[in-house]
C-alpha cells in the first residue's frame, strides 16, 4: 500500500526527520491561508500516488496568498495519469544548494534490509542506478542487528558529504530507518534530501509503501489507504477476501488459487484469447464466494465470456458445481459460462453442471477454447 | 524413497486446536503420518482426535515428551514467526509453516536466526510436503498423488495439485512434493530443493513450478547448468500479468521491470530445462 507524499512526510518527522513547514489543503481557499502562514511564499505539490507530478505541472511555486489561490485552484482541478488531484501540499519553498538521495527498502535476494544513498538526488533513482550505478551506495542491515553507526559514517563518506553534515544525516538515517521499521514499510525514501542554504539537512520530498501483511498490526496505517488509487471493483474485492486486478480483456476469470489464475491466463493468452482479469477465490468454492466473483467479474463491461476453473482438492467438485449452480440461480445472467472441475469428484461434479446445461471442460486448453468462441460468438450475435 | 518426510516423521502441529489446525491434523493422520504432538499455549493437557494426540503448552514440552522432529505450523500471521522460532530454538530440525499473511519484517528477522540454528524452514504461505504412500505434512490433498521417482517444487497452491494430477492420470508417480511457498522472503529456495533431489537415489527426474517476482527461478537454472545431472522440466506462471502488480502471492509481482516469466523462462532454457506452455503438459515432457 503506498502513502501520500504529505503522509509520508508526517510519519518521518514523527521519527526526527526534519520536513518543511507546511500543511495539506483540499481547497484553493485553503491554500491561501497556508500560504499566508508560510509568508506568502510556498510551493503546490499534488498529492497523487504516480510518479511524474512534477513534470505533469503538479508541483508549482507560487510567490503570493493569492497566486497560491489561483494555482492550487488549477492543480486541484487537474487529473495526473488518470488519478484525480483531490488534495494539494502547500510547503514553505527551500532555498537548495544541493540534492541527496536517501532510502530504505528491502532487498529480497538477501533477505534484508538495504539502505540507499546518493550525492545525484532529486531524479529518479532507478535511472541513476542505470546510467552511473558509481553514484550509488548501499549497505545492507542485519535484520537481528539493525543499522549500526559505522554504516551511516560510510554512507556520508561515500557520497562525499561535507563533515558538518555528518551528525544530522546520522539522525535522519536513523529515524527515517526507525520509520521504516516500525510501520513495516517496504520503502521509506526521502528524494530530495537537500542541503538549504542556511546549511540545515531537509526531507523535501518523501515516499512510503507499507507491506500489506504488516497492515495486521497498523490499524492506524491501513486507515490512510487512498481509494482513488486503485479500481474501485480491486478494492470491493477485497471486502470480500478476493484477490482482482483488472487486465483488459474479454474472458473474465474465476479460479482458487494464486498460481492456478495465473496459468489460466496464460492458457487463454496461448489459445489466442485475453484475460479480462486475475481472480483467485482462495481454498474451496462456497457458494456466497462464488457469487461475490461472478458479480465483480461481471461488473467489467468487456466480458463476454467467463471461465470457470476450480481444482477440487479437499473442497470436492459435486460441493463446488453446487456452489456455482446455487451462485448462477440467484444472479442470472446471459454471458455464457464455462466450467472446468478438475479433482476429487470431478465426474460428479461435470454430471451436475452437465444437467444443468452448462457448459464444461475436462482440459485448461480445452476450456480456454470454448471460452473464447464463445465470446467471439456473442460479439457476433 | 523421498526427500525431507517419510516414515521415521514424527509430526508436531503448532495450533492444533483451531480450525485449520485440527481438520489438516485429521486429514494427515488419515493419510498415514505420525503425529505425535499438538501445541497450543493455555491448552496444555488437553486430547485431541478422540484422545489420539496430546496438546502441549510449548514446542519444547511437545518435543521433551514425544520426541517430535518435524512441526507444521498453522498459527495465525500475526504470530506465526514466534511459532517459526520458538520450534526453531526448541531443536525441532524442520519447520513447515503454511501460514498466509506474515509480515515479511516477521520473516526476514526469523530467517536470519533460523539460519544460525541447524534448522530447516519450508514455506511459508505454503501447501506443504507429500511423499506418496509415506507421510503428507501440511495441506496437499493426498489422494491425488502416486508414488513414484519425480519429485516435484512449486512456489504454488492448487497449480501444484493441478500438475500431481496431471502426473497420475499418466500414471507418473511422485517421490517427495515440495511447495516452498509464494512469499518474497521463505524459508528454502528452488536450488535448496533442487539439491536434496539432485542427490536422492529414488528422484529421477524434476518438475520445477514458478512464477513471476524475485530471481529464485534465474538462481535455479544457473546451479541447473553447473551441478545437476538430472533432468529438469519446468512451468513458469505469469507470463500474462501485468508489471507493478501483486497476483494474489505476497511474492508474485513484477517491480522495476525485473522477475518477468520472459527472463525465467529464459535462464531455465538456457540451462537445458525443458519448458512447458500449460500446466497439464508436463507429463509430455517427463
Amino acid at each position: 500500500m503506498k502513502l501520500h507524499e504529505y503522509q509520508s512526510k508526517q510519519i518521518f518527522a514523527e521519527y526526527g526527520v526534519p520536513i518543511p513547514r507546511g500543511q495539506v489543503a483540499m481547497t484553493a481557499i485553503e491554500a491561501r491561508s497556508i500560504t499566508e502562514e508560510l509568508g506568502g511564499m510556498a510551493v503546490i505539490k499534488a498529492q497523487v500516488l504516480v510518479g511524474g507530478r512534477g513534470k505533469a505541472g503538479g508541483i508549482r511555486l507560487v510567490h503570493s496568498p493569492e497566486e497560491a489561490e489561483e494555482v492550487a485552484g488549477q492543480v486541484l482541478a487537474m487529473e495526473i495519469k488518470g488519478l484525480p488531484v483531490r488534495r494539494v501540499l502547500v510547503d514553505e519553498a527551500a532555498d537548495i544548494q544541493n540534492e541527496i538521495y536517501l532510502g530504505v527498502t528491502n532487498d529480497r535476494s538477501r533477505r534484508c534490509p538495504v539502505v540507499i544513498a546518493s550525492a545525484e538526488g532529486g531524479v529518479d533513482i532507478e535511472e541513476v542506478a542505470r546510467s552511473q550505478p558509481d553514484k550509488i551506495v548501499r549497505i545492507w542491515i542485519d535484520p537481528l542487528l539493525g543499522l549500526r553507526d559505522y554504516q551511516v559514517r560510510h554512507l556520508a563518506v561515500s557520497i562525499e558529504l561535507p563533515r558538518k553534515y555528518w551528525r544530522s544525516l546520522h539522525t535522519i538515517t536513523r529515524s527515517l530507518y526507525q520509520a521504516y521499521l516500525n510501520s513495516d514499510a517496504t520503502l521509506a525514501e526521502i528524494n530530495p534530501l537537500v542541503i538549504t542554504g542556511d546549511e540545515r539537512l531537509l526531507a523535501l520530498d518523501g515516499k512510503m509503501v507499507l507491506d500489506d501483511n504488516g497492515l495486521i498490526r497498523h490499524a492506524e496505517l491501513a486507515e490512510m489507504r487512498d481509494i482513488d488509487s486503485e479500481e474501485p471493483v480491486e478494492r470491493e474485492a477485497r471486502k470480500y477476501g478476493l484477490s482482482y486486478v483488472k487486465l483488459g480483456g474479454n474472458i473474465g476469470c474465476m479460479v482458487n488459487g494464486a498460481g492456478l489464475a495465473m496459468a489460466t491466463m496464460d492458457v487463454i493468452h496461448l489459445f489466442g484469447g485475453a484475460p479480462a482479469n486475475f481472480l483467485d477465490i482462495g481454498g474451496g468454492a462456497s457458494a456466497d464466494k462464488v457469487s461475490a466473483a461472478i458479480q465483480i467479474i461481471l461488473r467489467d463491461p468487456n466480458v463476454e465470456a467467463v471461465l470457470f476453473n476450480i481444482f477440487g482438492g479437499i473442497t470436492r467438485g459435486d460441493e463446488v458445481a453446487r456452489g456455482i449452480l446455487n451462485a448462477l440461480k440467484e444472479m442470472p445472467t446471459e454471458i455464457p459460462m464455462v466450467v472446468r472441475l478438475v479433482g476429487t469428484n470431478e465426474e460428479e461434479g461435470r454430471q451436475l453442471l452437465h444437467d444443468a446445461k452448462m457448459e464444461t471442460a475436462v482440459s485448461l486448453g480445452d476450456a480456454a477454447q470454448k471460452a473464447i468462441e464463445a465470446a467471439k460468438a456473442r460479439k457476433e450475435a | 524413497m523421498s526427500i525431507l518426510v517419510d516414515t521415521n516423521t514424527r509430526l508436531l502441529v503448532q495450533g492444533i486446536t483451531g480450525r485449520e489446525g485440527l481438520f489438516h491434523t485429521s486429514r494427515m493422520v488419515e493419510y498415514g503420518t505420525h503425529v505425535v504432538a499438538g501445541v497450543t499455549p493455555q491448552k496444555g493437557g488437553e486430547w485431541v482426535l478422540d484422545g489420539k494426540i496430546p496438546v502441549f503448552d510449548t514446542v519444547r514440552s511437545a518435543v521433551e515428551a514425544t520426541g517430535a522432529n518435524t512441526a507444521v505450523s498453522f498459527v495465525p500471521a500475526r504470530f506465526a514467526a514466534d511459532s517459526i522460532l520458538e520450534a526453531a530454538d526448541a531443536g525441532v530440525e524442520l519447520i513447515i509453516a503454511i501460514t498466509e499473511g506474515i509480515p515479511v519484517r516477521d520473516m526476514m528477522q526469523a530467517r536470519r536466526y533460523l539460519d544460525q540454528t541447524g534448522a530447516r524452514l519450508i514455506g511459508p504461505n505454503c501447501p506443504g510436503l507429500l511423499s506418496p504412500g509415506e507421510a503428507k505434512v501440511g495441506i496437499i490433498p493426498g489422494h491425488i498423488a502416486i508414488k513414484g521417482n519425480v519429485g516435484v517444487v512449486s512456489r504454488s497452491g492448487t497449480l501444484t495439485y493441478e500438475v500431481l494430477h496431471a502426473l497420475k492420470q499418466r500414471g507418473i508417480g511422485v517421490s517427495t512434493c515440495v511447495g516452498i511457498g509464494g512469499d518474497p522472503v521463505n524459508g528454502t529456495s528452488f536450488v535448496d530443493t533442487l539439491e536434496l533431489f539432485e542427490a536422492d537415489p529414488n528422484t529421477e527426474k524434476i518438475v520445477l513450478i514458478g512464477e513471476i517476482g524475485g530471481s529464485d527461478e534465474e538462481r535455479a537454472a544457473e546451479y541447473i547448468s553447473e551441478r545437476m545431472t538430472k533432468p529438469v522440466v519446468a512451468f513458469i506462471a505469469g507470463r500474462t500479468a501485468p508489471p507493478g502488480k501483486r497476483m494474489g502471492h505476497a511474492g508474485a509481482i513484477v517491480e522495476g521491470g525485473e522477475g518477468t516469466a520472459e527472463e525465467k523462462i529464459k535462464a531455465l532454457e538456457g540451462a537445458g530445462v525443458k519448458i512447458s506452455d500449460q500446466p497439464e503438459s508436463i507429463p509430455d515432457l517427463l
